[in-house]
């Protein structure tokens, strides 16, 4: 498949109707390419830990997950220990602070924990991956990749696919973790509630099914998240301008995806 | 070993290639000039099918290039060593990463064997010292060197140089013209090399196309280059104050 294209020109539609449908064209156009990049990005996962691509599979792996543990573990600090606060207070009118532990363990496990790490990934390093590929489409750096017969899914979008669909699901994990001492934390200091209560409680509500579910949601914002970044990137047209752009539309399409994406996948579980 | 068919090319409404008609032989050197925003580099990207002709037909040793996908057009690919007008290194290699990288993903070599042949065709270019240096940490005219020793890193038997010594003090510059008559020369290179610099253009060329308004408007020898009557090609000369005897 080619990657770089020249930008597909047409002429400015007559009427509003005409304007609608020419944009549901162009953006089913989109969804379609964006498609083809993840699923061909899927196929050359065989050549993961192949000679010529582990090194970069590796570091793509790094970046995306160890360096965003950081703001990570904070965020889901206190994303815990805020939402411990909040259920415990209410809980409290009716002297029931004991739940807090399962209220928090809950939420974080199915909704809280994929959606603050998949927004912190979006925001971090989805956000990079368009710009970094933005630039080097403009830059003609994809264009000579092509003509080495570089294939740049394999070489770009494959790693990336790889570290977005492994470390999605582990930086989640790590959120649920972090958020769920945090929560302990606020019960055991503003409520008194003993660590060990807390933990029996989170243990009676929590299932691991919904454990899984929060991975498995993981997964798929991962795939959501790299595969707007690439194609948005590979979609830049016009200089430094066009790259700020990608990388808005990535944030932005990779927020509003993953939210509705994340919707439909509860209400298929649990509804 | 080249041809343009009637080639047609247009971006939007914007007709850039119109009834285009070139000829590069094999083992010749061609040089393109015309004016900025001629459609050199455009005419380039037609050979390799980073672009595609809106109507006609581009050949490569008789093969439609723009038809040609997967394996076929990675043999043909094969054959080409492309040097971009902005040089397009990957930025989060090294120079010498940069120009092993075509070995490394399509031959078998071992890593001393690859580090050799980078040492020795960055010493071709004079960047000996640059090897381990980004692509950021270095001039502009040193880019151009790099992404040079790139293209010729895998001995292509073809290979387009888009603005070689644009950026190069002339010193250098002439240095890259024997470079490209050493390849020539020697290795029997078929080159296509767009230029602004006549004087570049007239030592290392064997023909001479002037691109004006979509089409070629005269393609000769130097000599005859020199004494061309289209007014074209006289005011390109004129412009660089090159006379009619440049040659003697
Ligand atoms: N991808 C593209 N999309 C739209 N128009 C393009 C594209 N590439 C080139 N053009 C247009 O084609 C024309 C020729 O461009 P080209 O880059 O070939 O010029 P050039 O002869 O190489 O000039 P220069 O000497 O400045 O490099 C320009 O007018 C440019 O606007
Ligand atoms: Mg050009």
């Amino acid at each position: 498949m080619r990657i770089t294209r020249e930008p597909e020109l047409y002429d400015p539609p007559s009427t509003a109707t005409r304007r609608l449908g020419r944009q549901v064209l162009i953006q089913w156009k989109a969804v379609g390419r964006a498609a083809m990049f993840t699923g061909m990005g899927f196929l050359y996962f065989r050549y993961m830990f192949s000679h010529r691509n582990r090194h970069e599979v590796f570091y793509q792996m790094f970046i995306t997950g160890i360096r965003s543990l950081g703001v990570l573990t904070v965020v889901a600090l206190f994303t815990g220990m805020i939402f411990a606060l909040q259920t415990g207070l209410e809980l409290a009118r009716y002297g029931q602070e004991v739940h807090v532990g399962g209220a928090v363990t809950v939420v974080m496990l199915r909704e809280m924990g994929p959606f603050m790490a998949g927004m912190i990934l979006t925001a971090s390093v989805g956000s990079s991956v368009g710009a970094q590929l933005g630039t080097m489409t403009v830059s003609e750096e994809v264009a000579a990749l092509e003509i080495m017969s570089i294939d740049p899914i394999r070489f770009l979008v494959m790693p990336r696919l790889v570290a977005f669909t492994i470390m999605v699901p582990l930086c989640t994990f790590y959120t649920d973790i972090i958020a769920v001492l945090g929560g302990g934390l606020v019960g055991y200091t503003q409520f008194g509630i003993p660590p060990y209560l807390y933990y029996d409680n989170a243990l009676i509500y929590a299932e691991t099914k919904d454990l899984w579910i929060g991975i498995l949601k993981a997964f798929v914002f991962g795939v959501i998240i790299c595969s707007t970044a690439c194609y948005q990137g590979f979609s830049t047209t016009g200089g430094a301008v066009g790259v700020g752009k990608s990388t808005r539309n990535t944030v932005v399409i990779s927020f509003l995806l993953t939210l509705i994406v994340g919707y439909i996948i509860t209400r298929l579980f649990y509804a | 070993m080249i041809r343009f068919d009637n080639v047609i090319k247009k971006f939007g409404h914007r007709l850039v290639l119109d009834r285009f008609n070139l000829h590069v032989k094999k083992g010749e050197t061609m040089v393109l000039v015309g004016t900025s925003g001629a459609g050199k580099s455009v005419t380039l990207k037609h050979m390799v099918k980073l672009l595609k002709p809106t109507q006609g037909e581009v050949l490569i040793e008789g093969e439609a290039i723009s038809a040609t996908v997967g394996k076929d057009l990675q043999r043909l690919r094969g054959d080409f060593g492309f040097l971009f007008q902005s040089s397009a290194l990957l930025q989060w290699m090294s120079v010498g990463e940069n120009i092993a990288l075509p070995l490394r993903e399509h031959t078998s070599f071992s890593d001393e064997e690859i580090e050799e042949k980078v040492r020795s065709v960055l010493a071709q270019v004079g960047l000996e010292d640059a090897i381990w240096k980004l692509p950021a940490e270095i001039s502009g005219g040193m880019k151009k060197r790099a992404g040079l020793a790139r293209a010729i890193v895998t001995e292509p038997k073809i290979i387009l140089y888009d603005e070689p010594t644009s950026g190069l003090d002339p010193v250098t510059s002439r240095t890259i013209d024997e470079l490209i008559m050493h390849l020539k020369r020697d290795l029997g290179v078929t080159s296509v090399v767009v230029t602004h610099d006549m004087i570049s253009a007239l030592t290392v060329g064997d023909r001479i196309a002037m691109l004006h308004q979509g089409r070629v408007v005269e393609v000769s020898t130097p000599a005859e280059f020199l004494h061309s009557k289209h007014p074209e090609v006289r005011g390109f000369l004129d412009a660089q104050y090159i006379s009619s005897d440049f040659l003697k």
